[in-house]
């Protein structure tokens, strides 16, 4: 730094037992900080994920035609084939087939169990729709032929479902950056308390750097180097130990039925967000030391 | 080095100044003084009458209950807070207790000056043995402070006061723990300096240096300076 010379201060900040405690607060802190940023970024990439899945399919719902289970069959067969011609016939759907009673039957077995009791259930029918990404059909038009020829089919285009996880995604993030937000503030009152107090120690020192004419400034750099150098120790720890639980989470995601989660990962902005908190917590100390320095020594003579 | 420029009139003047630390009686009263450019003076007194204070008003280590203060044609109620350093950087001071910083080498505590200046580190490294060799010091140049006697301290004090070549040169006791050679010797630095241009004020007790010297004394008395 200017005027300091390389590793060489005036003030004897290095065995300074009140800023040697700076990097095990600023550890954690940044610690937190990585969870809440990786969480954040993790469920925005999901729901990214999600939302280029669904957004390629659509399924059409056929209500199980009531009475006899024979003609109610047949009812229902007529409605999906009609159903069938009428999405296959629209510009932009790539492919509409009915899912297999078999397929329908593995898909609620979880939860209804006994494919036996399933056989005897009024299931609806289900297509599977496959749009073109580039040309999407105009649903609501779709939805509305549907209906005037199949009055029992219904369309489901998942957006409901996962408009809601985007606004689930979106208060996460902000919630995310108020606790960054937070941790900083903490972080900075953290600086301030240690170079205050370091000031306190150091204050004979101080007058004599003053009285043989350093600045505030020349004063100020040496604190604020230093708090650089213990904010970046401790933000290199925090986001050390943040790799265990990236580790276990990826292991967790793993472990999920339904492959909701099973390609978990950050992406590239999330690790280069996480990866610049260290850097990010070291220029915070030595801003908030280098202010500290000058706002106390304003009130010196 | 920075060029030393040519002082015409008073470097230091004081104008009916008082000074009282708290709510304490007045230990400086209506003094009003000058020093003009290149001039070397004495302050004699008995201990206790203020010869200190007076000192840490020019070094502007204090400011005054009442009066004026000028240093460099500068009032300095006036001044400005961040023009206060370059103001002091043309100030040397020899402090009676040294004030060194116990953990810096002696080499880095005379060299502070320089520093703080932003001379160049090469400059730094050249003047700075120079200077402790001709003060005697040359084999205690890595010592740090609490390693070294009383006497040792005062030249490594008297050191740093003059390596950046000052306008004005405040002493305060500054041949209290040497010896008469040593004493004599370091006020020899000081008309030295004083030939080349520094306004000097050496705060004594030591009667028969200012006899010796044969300068000029101001005498403090009662919170009063007259001249001896």
């Amino acid at each position: 730094m200017k005027g300091i010379g390389a590793g060489r201060t005036d003030l004897p900040l290095k065995g300074d037992a009140t800023s040697r405690f700076l990097p095990w607060l600023v550890a954690p802190m940044v610690f937190l900080s990585a969870v809440a940023l990786a969480a954040a970024f993790l469920l925005y990439a999901l729901i990214g994920r999600w939302d280029r899945d669904v957004s390629g399919t659509l399924t059409v719902e056929i209500a199980a035609a009531p009475g006899d289970a024979a003609a109610a069959a047949d009812k229902t067969h007529a409605e999906v084939e009609t159903a069938i011609r009428l999405l296959k016939d629209t510009p932009g759907v790539i492919d509409a087939r009915a899912l297999p009673q078999a397929e329908l039957a593995q898909l609620l077995a979880p939860w209804l169990g006994d494919r036996d009791l399933l056989k005897q259930l009024p299931l609806p029918a289900l297509i599977d729709v496959s749009l073109r990404a580039d040309d999407r059909p105009d649903l609501a038009a779709l939805a509305k032929r549907l209906a005037a020829q199949v009055p029992d089919a219904t369309l489901d285009d998942h957006r409901v479902w996962l408009l809601r996880l985007i606004d689930l995604s979106r208060t996460v993030a902000v919630l995310a950056i108020v606790i960054v937000a937070l941790i900083g503030a903490v972080t900075s009152a953290t600086v301030v308390y240690a170079t205050r107090t370091g000031m306190a120690v150091h204050r004979e020192v101080i007058e004599v750097l003053h009285l043989i004419g350093a600045t505030d400034d020349y004063i100020a750099r040496q604190f604020a180097g230093r708090a650089f150098v213990l904010g970046l120790e401790g933000g290199i720890v925090g986001l050390v130990m943040t790799a265990p639980v990236q580790l276990g989470l990826g292991l967790v995601a793993r472990h999920i039925e339904g492959g909701f989660l099973s390609d978990l990962a950050m992406p590239p902005l999330g690790w280069a967000a996480c990866a610049v908190l260290p850097v990010a917590a070291a220029i915070l100390a030595m801003v908030t030391a280098r202010l500290t320095v000058h706002g106390t020594l304003a009130r010196m003579l | 080095m920075r060029a030393k420029p040519v002082e015409t009139g008073n470097v230091v003047q004081l104008e009916k100044i008082g000074l009282r630390y708290g709510r304490g009686p007045e230990i400086l009263q209506d003094i009003s003084l000058a020093l003009p450019a290149g001039s070397f003076h004495f302050l004699t007194g008995p201990s206790g009458a203020g010869k200190s204070s007076l000192l840490g008003l020019m070094y502007l280590a204090l400011r005054p209950s009442r009066g004026r203060i000028t240093i460099f044609d500068r009032d300095i109620a006036r001044a400005r807070r961040f023009q206060l350093p370059a103001l002091r950087r043309r100030i040397g001071v020899v402090f009676q207790d040294f004030r060194l910083l116990d953990h810096l080498s002696t080499l880095d505590n005379v060299a502070l000056p320089l520093r703080v200046s932003g001379v160049p580190e090469r400059d730094v490294q050249k003047f700075v043995p120079d200077l402790l060799d001709w003060v005697g010091l040359a084999d205690q140049l890595a010592a740090k402070p609490p390693t070294l006697s009383g006497g040792q301290k005062q030249r490594v004090a008297i050191a740093r006061a003059v390596i950046g070549r000052p306008d004005l040169l405040l002493a305060d006791e500054p041949t209290g723990n040497v010896d008469d050679s040593i004493a004599m010797r370091l006020m020899y630095l000081f008309e030295e300096l004083n030939r080349l241009g520094t306004t000097v004020l050496v705060a004594t007790h030591n009667e028969a240096l200012v006899q010796r010297l044969n300068r000029p004394a101001l005498r403090i008395e009662d919170g009063q300076v007259v001249r001896a």
